[in-house]
């Protein structure tokens, strides 16, 4: 394999920058955010050149790698400080890089107001240092120093604005919840150390026969449990909701288009465990399938723009998972959708908090309406993400999402009917939503009420948002085109054994999903077409209270973990205090007794010491008497 | 004679030695009862030697004496400072030294 010098730069330019950032304290306040920029767009550049490297070279020389140096030398167990460049890892770091880049320029303009700006960029290139390790790493180990950096990066940016307590708890929520799904993949490395010794992917997929499949399936689970810690898959989902206390570059950046599709790396990554390992891609399957249609009932009735987003982000991270569950073919379409989200959701995101902007910070969707005519580019890019995520030809997401679906459909048998029923139901809940926060927000009447007139925004904010909604339009048509990435990402995700019979023909698939994207809008149109008032109804079915409480999950958590922990600890607290204290309490309390009675004692009466004398000089007579005798 | 006597007398003068400082307050009397075990201890300690034909016992005894000297010398001079202070010679009038 050869190896490359240049793949250290791309993870130290961001993290060097962020220190200077955070050192140099209010000296860098006035040119902070410039170098922020500058250094994510030479990562970009990198990235770039490693591409081009990259796909001039022969298909099987493609992937480079860069020791920095031995990290663990213990016995036969060694691991290096090691990057690897392949065919996976460098789709993600152009979309981090690229949308990361985009997203430093937009927030440049939407953070101008705030005093912290610096430490906001500061915090935004760790992030894209941690997240390019994620993905760069060679081993398991490696992986986990950036998958903890990116929870590091994520909790610092969801409780930027920690002086309100909701935002600060948030960003602990976030840190709690990614934690359970640490432990998942900290357990997933032990175990994969004692079953191969090894815990680089290369080595571990060159030994994958020789491992038992009951071990490969419990690294497989423990695997999937950390995936749904970070991408906020069913039951680990409930922290991304509240993730949206964080600024908006953030949600579109972290809690959109590259974090938390972390869990989506990490189990194509692991793809030579999953393929041998049925239960555990069953587990995928299920947990994307809950998620997917999970994420979309709760968009439904979310009146918090963000938050519609970000449960629409949970459902479609749902079907990256999925796509990763359906075997060798759904490797490449869940990386392909993940680039495509990474794109249209990016912008709707950025759309969102140019709406924000626009609007005085004001996220209730119901006290929109109307903004298209004020803020006419802004409408137009959202309409673009708008148009992707429901999977309208020829717009990116039509390309990725009819690939998931076909795929779940050709699975066969009942599995595939259902996995296939569970997308096509999704798909016509989302068009559903969308289209409901997009008649909300930009067509209706104007239901904010006496503020100012909402403005366009800046055009530092505008050009990113456009840069993206091209890639909401072209990027589906440009990865599918001849098959690009799925032939792409063969070396790295097993070359395509056998083919798939294909049980519907793609077409088929293709007018059935849009039937129900066409079925989803209708219904929304219609619902939402004359809403006046300027606060949700309050009579609504049993269905709508639900989801607005997020399908009663904190509550389920609430009842099922907090309150049984609170109980385990009072308890615990009680038999520290009454046992372990009771006992050092006790032996204190006894020697203060003997001492208060053995004070007695002395009276200071010489007869009775001196009766005390005789009484012990008998008594030690007797003894050695009767000891002798 | 048995040689024994002398030890059972030893015994009894010491035993009322005891009882003496025990029972009595005077601080005289109980002085006295303590020069009598003392003596009590010499003749024990005389008769030993007898009873194994050596004189340790005997230097011993001399020893004894002299120590009962010094100790007459001292305790009187405590007991009459007391009773020049106090007033009493009641040993359980002199408890001060307590807890």
């Amino acid at each position: 394999m050869q190896t490359s010098e240049n793949l250290l730069w791309l993870i130290a330019l961001p993290l060097f920058s962020s220190a200077i950032l955070l050192l140099a304290g209010k000296r860098a306040n006035s040119w902070g955010h410039v170098m922020g920029t500058i250094v994510s767009a030479s990562t970009f550049t990198i990235g770039l050149v490693e591409f081009f490297a990259m796909q001039s070279r022969p298909e099987e020389s493609r992937a480079v790698t860069q020791k920095l140096f031995t990290w663990i030398s213990v016995g036969s167990f060694n691991v290096d400080a090691s990057l690897l460049l392949d065919q996976l890892s460098i789709c993600f770091v152009l979309l981090i890089t690229g949308v990361g880049t985009l997203i430093h320029v937009y927030s440049i303009a939407y953070m101008s107001h705030d005093l912290d700006r610096r430490r906001f960029f500061a915090y935004l290139n760790l992030f894209i240092a941690s997240m390019l390790l994620l993905v760069l790493g060679d081993s398991y180990l490696n992986l986990y120093v950036g998958w903890e950096g990116v929870g590091l990066a994520s909790y610092l940016l969801i409780g930027f604005w920690n002086q309100k307590p909701a935002y600060a708890t948030a960003a602990k929520k976030a840190f709690v919840a990614n934690r359970v799904g640490d432990v998942g993949l900290s357990l997933a490395i032990m175990i994969a150390f004692a079953t191969f010794g090894d815990v680089s992917f290369a080595g571990m997929k060159e030994n994958v026969d020789q491992a038992s499949s009951t071990q490969l399936t419990a690294i497989g689970l423990m695997l999937l449990l950390a995936a749904c810690g970070k991408s906020a898959q069913f039951p680990l989902q409930s922290w991304l909701g509240d993730a949206m206390a964080g600024p908006t570059p953030v949600s579109a950046l972290i809690h959109a288009a590259t974090m938390v599709t972390a869990g989506v790396y990490l189990i194509t990554r692991s793809n030579f465990v999953f393929d041998e390992a049925p239960i555990a891609q069953l587990m995928v399957l299920i947990i994307g399938g809950i998620t997917l249609l999970f994420g979309a009932i709760i968009g439904t009735a979310k009146d918090d723009i963000k938050k519609a987003l970000a449960a629409s982000t949970m459902s479609q991270i749902g079907y990256m998972i999925l796509a990763t569950g359906l075997g060798p073919i759904g490797y490449a379409f869940a990386i392909m959708h993940l680039l495509t989200h990474g794109f249209f959701k990016a912008s709707m995101f950025l759309g969102a908090g140019s709406v924000m902007h626009g609007m005085k910070d004001e996220v209730n969707m119901r006290k929109y309406g109307g903004i298209g005519k004020f803020m006419p580019i802004t409408a137009i890019t959202f309409g673009f993400g708008y148009l992707a995520i429901i999977g309208v030809p020829p717009f990116a997401g039509f390309y990725s999402k009819d690939k998931i679906i076909e795929t779940a459909f050709n699975e066969g048998g009942m599995k595939g009917l259902a996995l296939g029923l569970a997308t096509l139901l999704g798909a016509m809940i989302t068009a559903f939503y969308m289209t409901r926060v997009v008649i909300l927000t930009f067509f209706g009447n104007e239901r904010w009420g006496h503020k100012d007139e909402p403005h366009e925004s800046p055009a530092l904010m505008l050009i990113p948002i456009a840069l993206l909604s091209v890639g909401s339009i072209a990027s589906g048509y440009i990865l599918s085109r001849g098959e690009a990435l799925v032939h792409w990402l063969e070396p790295v995700v097993n070359p395509l054994k056998e083919h798939h019979e294909e049980l519907l023909p793609p077409i088929v698939v293709s007018l059935m999903t849009l039937g129900v994207v066409a079925i989803g809008v209708t219904v929304a149109i219609l619902k939402y077409r004359g809403v006046q008032a300027d606060h949700a109804p309050e009579k609504v079915s049993v269905l709508t209270k639900a989801a607005r409480r997020d399908l009663y999950q904190d509550d389920f958590n609430e009842a099922t973990l907090m309150r049984p922990g609170q109980v385990l600890v009072r308890n615990l607290l009680n038999i520290d205090y009454l046992v372990i204290d009771g006992l050092v309490r006790s032996v204190g309390k006894v020697s203060v007794t003997a001492g208060n009675q053995l004070r007695t004692l002395q009276n200071g009466y010489v007869r009775s010491y001196a009766l005390l004398m005789v009484i012990g000089a008998l008594a030690l007579i007797t003894t050695i008497w009767m000891v002798t005798a | 004679m048995a040689i024994a006597n002398y030890l059972y007398l030893s015994a009894i003068l010491f035993t009322i030695g005891a009882i003496g400082v025990v029972v009595r307050r005077n601080s005289i009397v109980v002085f006295m009862c303590i020069e009598l075990m003392l003596n009590a201890a010499n003749l024990a300690f005389v008769t030993f030697a007898r009873i194994n034909s050596n004189l340790e016992g005997q230097v011993i005894a001399f020893f004894t004496m002299v120590v009962a000297a010094c100790e007459v010398v001292v305790g009187l001079a405590i007991i009459v400072t007391i009773y020049r202070s106090r007033r009493t010679a009641s040993v359980d009038d002199a408890s001060l030294l307590k807890r």
